[in-house]
């Protein structure tokens, strides 16, 4: 058995992209950046969460966007809006509450959860997921009729109607922090065995380790990151409300971590830019075919989309990738398999690998 | 397909699949010790005793504080469950034997229901006199045939289409249960949004044959809807009765059992098991239409039910068991039931908590998988 997950993004190749994500305010005009680049740092902060899960705890959860709807309805009602509670909290302390009560959601989700394993797992979360969504459509006193709106964000992000860049810095910083932190997580003992616990749980369990506590405490994990996202969600939307935190969107959520490569950490932000383009453009090029195809079908074009991709890969556009570079790598170096030693960065050449 | 890629998922389902890690992760020691040793007294044993004695006390109370309101509200959650049931039966049928979770099973209910709908409207829609009625097509009446002509075609068109989707896109990947689940949801976006722009957002319901009563008089001078009451309730139980006898009593139902149990073994018995699976998911995705008529009549068609059936019926066979006829029925009982009861008795004195409903189901979810993992009935794969 393969292991599915443990090649890694390289440091040269992160340097790169941070820099380059650093410089594209200066290439793309302001609606780029904030409709296209930041929407998709923090789609990618929430992909991330359920590929952390599924790439080193093999559990994909459908949960990820009911943790977040927990945080980013937490930090709505807590900050000064229209609609939602009366509270009207320093922005800053808002989001501490909704991380940690996205936390403390996921620790409860997670034990229940982590006790069952593959497709039961993901009906579960799934279930989860749906179950947050119609609570706050039933608790109007916490989601307003028509959702909570203008949220007050705090001094950092600037006033983004105007000048979008200073929230685009912050969310890239806040991705490239929790990239290199689950990245790095995965070198140390507690990911080392959340990775034993995926390949052989009764190995694991003989050897003395608590699988259930192991696959829970990864859950609490990627719901502080789901919450991070849903923070992140709440500065860029400004706003929430029970329909952007849906089935739709939970499926969306999957949509862009299965596009990138459920595999790969570095997937969620590849698929997340690739959502935020056909969302955006698919709306132009798309040719109206009758009531079937045309620009009010976008979820018939991303459904297309991921119909495709789990029809030919499984591993996303991470795993097209790999399998090119592969199979030109393989000529090159007379055959052989280095599917499983060797990584690269996501767009240049190949980089000095990394040997999990 | 590249090799790398196949190699690496696959090997991650059969893990899932695997039935060792199934027992001995899954279950926790708890499941094979509550099933077994029927008599200790655990703390926790006694915990949910507790609470289902505070429920049932709570409910007599009620009842007897107003019994009428307490029969209604009854029979609204049994024949909510019997609706449930329908549309879950299917759903754990294509699951118990094939392991496939058809994240599609909502989208088939509801096709299921607009399938009938466009039928009843097209064919059975006479024209009376002007059509100048200030009240929309509400008035059109329809006879018996108007109503079950569209019912019998659209469930078997489902049925089709179920076959068809298993043909082409689930028969050539089986045992990647997490692929398949995938390709499910990605067809349910694509289904739910080509209804959406072919039947519109607005709600509609399909039309109860005019020579049917409204209403039945149950003793005690409680009034019930007749076709909640009646048809979809005895629908749901001949379709148990039915499946029931098709799983005990037939040779396919034979094979179904044993392939629940050892899908590998059947096949090497020399039994065409692609022939079977089809089969199941004929039977499994008809179930789903037949629901959406029955639901399209009974509540209404819009956007949004596929997802609400597909929830439900997760829910049914969470708590029951996957895979399980006894669990769906079960599970269907106490989801129908909870959902009705919540939604009346959630008021105490002047505070109304009948908003936050959803919890008690979302408690009643917790409570069993708490307990039994694999849910009531459910049995490691």
């Amino acid at each position: 058995v393969t292991p599915p997950s443990t090649a890694r993004l390289s440091w040269p190749a992160i340097a790169v992209v941070a820099i380059l994500a650093a410089l594209a305010p200066l290439v793309f005009d302001d609606f780029f950046v904030n409709v296209i680049l930041t929407k998709a740092l923090w789609l990618g902060v929430a992909a991330a969460s359920l590929i952390f899960l599924a790439a080193y705890g093999g559990m994909v959860s459908l949960g990820q966007v009911g943790l977040l709807g927990i945080a980013g309805m937490t930090y709505a009602n807590l900050v000064l809006a229209d609609g939602g509670s009366p509270a009207a909290w320093n922005p800053w302390p808002a989001v501490v509450a909704a991380l940690l009560l996205a936390t403390v959601a996921g620790l409860g989700f997670g034990w229940i959860a982590a006790r069952s394993e593959g497709i039961y797992f993901l009906m579960i979360t799934l279930a989860f997921s749906v179950l947050v969504f119609y609570f706050f459509s039933q608790v109007t006193s916490l989601s307003g009729f028509g959702g909570v709106n203008n949220l007050d964000l705090p001094g950092i992000l600037g006033n983004p109607e105007q000048d979008p860049v200073p929230r685009y810095y912050v969310t890239l910083v806040v991705a490239l922090v929790v990239f290199i932190a689950l990245r790095g997580l995965s070198r140390t003992a507690f990911g080392l065995g959340l990775q034993g616990v995926r390949d052989e749980p009764a190995r694991m369990r003989a050897l003395g380790f608590d699988v259930t506590l192991h696959r829970t405490l990864a859950f609490a994990l990627a719901a502080f990151v789901a919450g991070i996202a849903g923070v992140l969600s709440v500065w860029y939307n400004r706003r929430i409300s029970p329909g952007s935190i849906n089935l739709e969107w939970t499926i969306n959520i999957l949509i862009i971590a299965v596009i990138g490569g459920l595999y790969r950490l570095e997937g969620a932000w590849i698929g997340a830019l690739t959502y935020a383009l056909i969302d955006n453009y698919s709306r132009k090029w798309v040719p109206e075919v009758g009531n079937v195809l045309g620009s009010a079908r976008f979820n018939t074009i991303i459904g297309l989309v991921f119909l495709i991709i789990v029809l030919i890969s499984p591993g996303g556009l991470v795993g097209i990738w790999e399998s090119i570079r592969d199979r030109l790598g393989g000529r090159r170096r007379g055959g052989g398999s280095p599917t499983t030693t060797t990584t690269t960065g996501p767009e240049g050449g190949p980089a000095p690998g990394t040997v999990n | 397909m590249p090799d790398t890629v196949d190699s690496s998922s696959g090997g991650d389902v059969q893990r899932a699949g695997d039935a060792t890690a199934r027992v001995t992760t899954g279950g926790v020691l708890e499941a094979p010790e509550v099933a077994g040793v029927r008599t200790r007294w655990t703390p926790q044993r006694i915990a949910y005793t507790a609470v289902a004695v505070v429920v049932v006390v709570f409910l007599i109370v009620k009842a007897a504080d107003d019994l009428r309101q307490f029969v209604i509200v009854t029979l609204n959650g049994v024949t909510l469950a019997a609706l449930y049931f329908v549309v879950a039966s299917g759903f754990t049928l294509i699951f118990g034997l094939m392991r496939v979770v058809n994240m599609a099973h909502g989208s088939l209910y509801l096709l299921g229901g607009y399938l009938a709908l466009r039928m009843q409207e097209s064919w059975f829609k006479e024209d009376t006199g002007l059509g100048l009625s200030l009240s929309g097509a509400t008035d059109a009446e329809y006879g018996l045939m108007g109503w079950l002509i569209p019912l019998v075609v659209a469930t078997l068109a489902i049925g089709f289409i179920g076959v068809g989707m298993q043909q082409v896109f689930l028969r050539w990947n089986q045992g990647q249960d997490l692929r398949q689940a995938l390709i499910t949801i990605a067809l349910s976006v694509i289904i739910a949004d080509q209804m959406l722009a072919e039947f519109g957002g607005i709600s509609k319901d399909i039309a109860a044959p005019s020579s049917w009563p409204t209403s039945v008089l149950l003793p005690g001078d409680v009034r019930f809807g007749f076709f909640r009451g009646v048809v979809v309730l005895g629908s749901a139980l001949l379709i148990g009765l039915l499946l029931w006898l098709m799983i005990k009593r037939t040779r396919f139902g034979k094979i179904v059992r044993a392939g629940v149990d050892d899908r590998d073994m059947v096949s090497a018995l020399g039994i065409n098991v692609n022939l079977v699976f089809a089969g199941a998911f004929f039977i499994g995705a008809l179930l789903a239409g037949f629901g959406g008529v029955l639901g399209g009549t009974m509540i209404s068609l819009a956007p949004g039910q596929d997802t609400a059936f597909l929830l439900n019926s997760l829910i049914v066979v969470i708590i029951g068991g996957m895979g399980s006829l006894g669990g769906a029925a079960i599970g269907a009982l106490a989801l129908g039931l909870v959902d009705s009861y919540a939604d009346v008795y959630l008021i105490f004195g002047d505070t109304d908590l009948t908003n936050y409903s959803i919890l008690v189901t979302f408690a009643l979810l917790v409570g069993v998988l708490a307990v039994r993992p694999l849910g009531l009935f459910g049995r490691p794969a």
